[in-house]
């Protein structure tokens, strides 16, 4: 039996699981906004620029 | 910059928000200058709270500049149980959540500022800001803090909060924009693996395949196609049948019919290992047309809530008298019989009667009336009346639906019920389509049975109803649609439904449609402006210190006009007693000077002498309000005003009547000013209604609709005295400034006063259905030739996989061109 018969089936069930994932990122509001979260990347940077000790220290600047 | 001398030529600009600072208000001794109050509270509260990165963010990101105006009033009854249990959620960890809606939310640096709420304000956890739609979810700790410091500090930045009245609606839409999202990745996910299986067995045809392979294939196709029909695919099954059982046509039907025979034809081929399998096209179908239906929806979604910023009409909160104190409470919680204390700009939270205090109100949301009525002890008055003068006790007659406002509403809700569901183009369209499809099959099938036999008779008739699916035109029509909505909201033209455009582009000089125009803020600015000044010009600049600090509108267009005034003269202006709806006096360095209405003059004893006289008749046959200047008894001067009239709104209605809109004023304004208008735009007396109520809008668009010919009827307003009549219209359009009820009754949210939106909107609905048809005819065409092509038997897989696709792309490139145009129009 060829190795088509395995890898087909398995091929699928992978794209299963990414519409699944997109069907739970979906479910948990991911794509209700579209717009702002754009935006607010731009913050993080300046923020990261403002305190440039506690990213270094400790890697978390969103405090 | 914080140094100009007020005499530089370069203005002085706000430290706030950008905006030039008004003479007036410029203090030379200073450090910052602002151009209004609610600048300096806003800059006061981010520079105080170390927020200043605010302005970088702001300079880099604004495109427009927008001047801080908070509210300025206490939020108090945010802490009470009722506004709490309707509107706030418990969350995980003990915590409340909120939705409010925001007013003055225009950049993305208001998403920075809102945002970094928790460090503002003690006690809020979590502040999250959705631009597009100016929401604000605020999570806070009932522990540390109650809910009304935070809505106060929100407004102190300039962000007046209102909590979201319609969260379950907001959910609701969202909770179907989320299925619509993920049955079209699905659909996509299905197509695309179907594509990869398709490809294999193309390859096979060409290359050569081994059987087991083939047939592998094959019935993975199978399976993903079935899967494609049944889940994402199944909304085309359902709109038919449910069109089927309402015994109307609609495109889900040719469309169901070419999905379920191509599925039943392929089945069988893959059963019977023989012929196509058709699945792979039949998966992109679902998939292309599902596109199109999630972008239509998204647009007009965004359109929707976008109207959903306004206002309501009653207040959240009043002030009660409880036990002779006063407590600010909800306005839900009111009973008749309460009393209730409403000041100066405050609206009125219910009907009832003024128990003591004196003022004018201003009841043109309700009324159409656009000049303040005085009122004192003993008169009516209505909720959602604006108090303009002084400080009002109002006992509470009726409240929530009880109220005049409330039985408006529920008009409104009665008319969009009445409404007759619209027929869409696309699916008139798809009536005939049915029909002729069916004949030209029933035809093909006799014609190749009678010739060649019935198994070769089948297969050429089933390829005929799979190419003739109207899959471009289904993809088209949505996506038109989604660019036309798209490119009205860059123009401030909300839609909210597409339907709209499909009536406007009816009306044309043979079809005549019907127009009903509101008078004030669509024809007219709502503000009075002095046409007219009779008499001594050197007094006119102490009529504008006299009247610098009126609330009166009549006062401010004084101002406005003749000012600005000067701080030295404002100074010797004394004893300024101002009675309201009929005029002022005051002590000035020239004599006493009393300015107000000819009447209030008379009752003065003021002597009016030839010349003025005369200037005051000629001032009320012009139907202008008319203002009579007096110096110690003695009438001296003049003035006439008129509600301005938009400077173009003559030439733009002379277009919508060469475009087949016959033209009526409705308004509830007084005779006179009506008349004006009317006059202003070349209308015939006859077709301007002064003084019409309410309900009798309602029922002359009524009767309107009813009429036996069935001309369009668009209706365009912004009161609540609009609001039923605009539901009841085949077309109801707000006008910026509008109510809550308006925005909800209307189909249509001009995001601009004035008429010269209407044209826009008018042209823009012309030309979608321009390109509707267009793609109309190209999708035929593309169906025309394949139909021709399979009854002739020459139709192979290979040609019917590369016509879908091609018809496809060209009517998406004729939609897209539509945007386009709009643009290069937008330029011109």
């Amino acid at each position: 039996m060829s190795v088509v018969f395995v890898m087909a089936p398995i091929a699928l069930v992978l794209a299963g699981i990414a519409v699944g994932a997109f069907v739970w990122a979906t479910r948990d509001g991911q794509f209700d906004d579209t717009e702002t979260p754009a935006h607010r990347m731009l913050f993080d940077d300046a923020e990261r620029r403002d305190e440039p000790e506690l990213t270094e220290q400790d890697g978390h600047p969103e405090t | 910059m914080t140094a100009d001398p007020p005499d530089s030529d370069t203005p002085v600009v706000c430290d706030h928000c950008g905006l030039n600072v008004p003479p007036a208000l410029l203090e030379s001794a200073a450090e910052h200058q602002f151009c209004c109050g609610g600048c300096a509270v806003a800059f006061e509260t981010i520079r105080g709270s170390g927020l200043d990165d605010y302005y970088a963010f702001r300079d880099r990101l604004a495109e427009g500049r927008q001047a801080a105006r908070g509210a300025g009033k206490g939020y108090a009854s945010y802490d009470s149980e009722a506004f709490l249990d309707r509107h706030a959620t418990p969350t995980a960890g003990g915590y409340q959540s909120v939705d409010l809606r925001l007013e003055g939310v225009h950049c993305a640096a208001c998403v920075w500022l809102v945002e970094r709420l928790p460090t503002i304000a003690d006690g809020v956890v979590e502040a999250r800001l959705s631009l597009g739609s100016s929401r604000a979810r605020v999570v806070w700790d009932p522990k540390q803090t109650s809910l009304s410091p935070v809505a106060q500090t929100l407004d102190r930045l300039g962000y007046a909060p209102h909590p979201a009245r319609d969260a379950s609606a907001h959910r609701a839409r969202e909770a179907a924009e989320r299925k619509r999202l993920t049955n079209m990745a699905i659909a996509g996910a299905l197509a695309g693996n179907n594509m990869l299986m398709a490809v294999a067995l193309y390859a096979g045809v060409f290359e050569g395949i081994e059987s087991q392979f083939e047939r592998l294939f094959r019935w993975l196709s199978l399976g993903i196609g079935w899967a494609s029909l049944a889940w994402p695919g199944a909304t085309f099954f359902r709109g038919a049948w449910a069109a089927w059982r309402a015994r109307t046509a609609n495109l889900d039907q040719p469309i169901a019919l070419a999905l379920g025979i191509g599925a039943l034809v392929g089945t069988a081929n893959v059963v019977l290992d023989r012929g196509e399998v058709y699945f792979d096209s039949l998966s992109v179908l679902v998939f292309l047309l599902l596109v199109g239906r999630f972008l239509q929806a998204r647009q007009q979604r965004w359109a929707e809530e976008a109207v959903g910023l306004t206002l309501s009409m009653t207040p959240d909160s009043c002030r009660v008298v409880r036990d002779g104190e006063l407590t600010e409470q909800s306005t839900d919680a009111l009973e008749p019989g309460d009393e209730v204390e409403v000041r100066p700009g405050e609206l009125l939270p219910a009907d009832g009667e003024v128990l003591s205090g004196q003022s004018a109100i201003d009841q043109s949301l309700l009324t159409g009336e656009s000049r303040p009525t005085p009122v004192a002890a003993g008169d009516p008055v209505f909720a959602g009346a604006q108090n303009v003068a002084g400080t009002l006790r109002v006992s509470v007659g009726a409240v929530g639906n009880a109220t005049r406002v409330g039985k408006l509403i529920r008009l409104v809700e009665d008319g969009l019920a009445d409404k007759p569901p619209i027929v869409q183009f696309a699916d008139r369209v798809a009536g005939w389509f049915v029909i002729v499809v069916a004949t030209l099959a029933a035809a093909n099938l006799a014609w190749w049975t009678s010739t060649a036999g019935l198994s070769e008779a089948i297969e050429s008739t089933v390829a005929l109803l799979i190419v003739a699916c109207p899959c471009a035109l289904g993809l088209a029509t949505p996506l038109t649609m989604a660019v036309a909505i798209g490119a009205g909201s860059k123009r401030g033209m909300l839609i909210k439904s597409a339907a709209v455009l499909e009536k406007l582009a009816a009306v044309r000089p043979s079809t005549p449609g019907r127009l009903f125009v509101d008078k004030t803020g669509t024809l007219t600015s709502g503000r009075l402006t002095v046409e007219h000044w009779t008499g001594d010009g050197g007094l006119r600049r102490w009529v504008a210190a006299v009247e610098a600090d009126s609330p009166h509108p009549i006062g401010r267009a004084l101002l406005e006009a003749l000012g600005p005034a000067e701080p030295s003269e404002l100074e010797q202006v004394r004893d300024r007693v101002e009675r309201h709806g009929f005029g002022v006096t005051a002590e000035t360095p020239v004599g006493r000077m009393l300015i107000g209405s000819p009447r209030f003059a008379a009752e003065q004893g003021i002597m009016l002498g030839g010349d003025v006289a005369q200037a005051i008749e000629t001032a009320q046959e012009r139907r202008l309000t008319t203002v009579v200047v007096a110096l110690d008894g003695q009438g001296v001067a003049v003035v006439s005003l008129s509600d301005e009239l938009h400077a173009d709104s003559r030439a733009r209605i002379d277009w919508l009547r060469s475009a087949g809109w016959r033209t009526e004023i409705l308004s509830g304004d007084t005779a006179g000013p009506v008349a004006q208008v009317a006059q202003g735009i070349g209308l015939e007396l006859e077709a301007a209604y002064a003084t019409v109520a309410p309900e009798e809008k309602l029922r002359r668009v009524r009767e309107a609709t009813a009429e036996p010919q069935r001309l369009t009827v668009m209706m365009v307003g912004d009161g609540v005295n609009d609001a039923a009549a605009l539901a009841a219209a085949d077309v109801g359009v707000a006008v910026d400034g509008g109510t809550e009820a308006s925005l909800a009754a209307a189909d249509v949210y001009l995001l601009e006063p004035g008429i010269g939106k209407l044209v826009e909107l008018v042209d823009l609905g012309r030309r979608t259905m321009r390109v509707t048809r267009r793609n109309l005819t190209i999708s035929l065409g593309y169906n025309l030739i394949a139909v021709i092509l399979a009854s002739a038997g020459w139709i192979t897989p290979l040609v019917a996989a590369l016509i879908m696709p091609l018809s496809s792309l060209t009517v998406l490139a004729s939609a897209v061109a539509l945007g386009a145009t709009t643009k290069a129009n937008e330029q011109n």
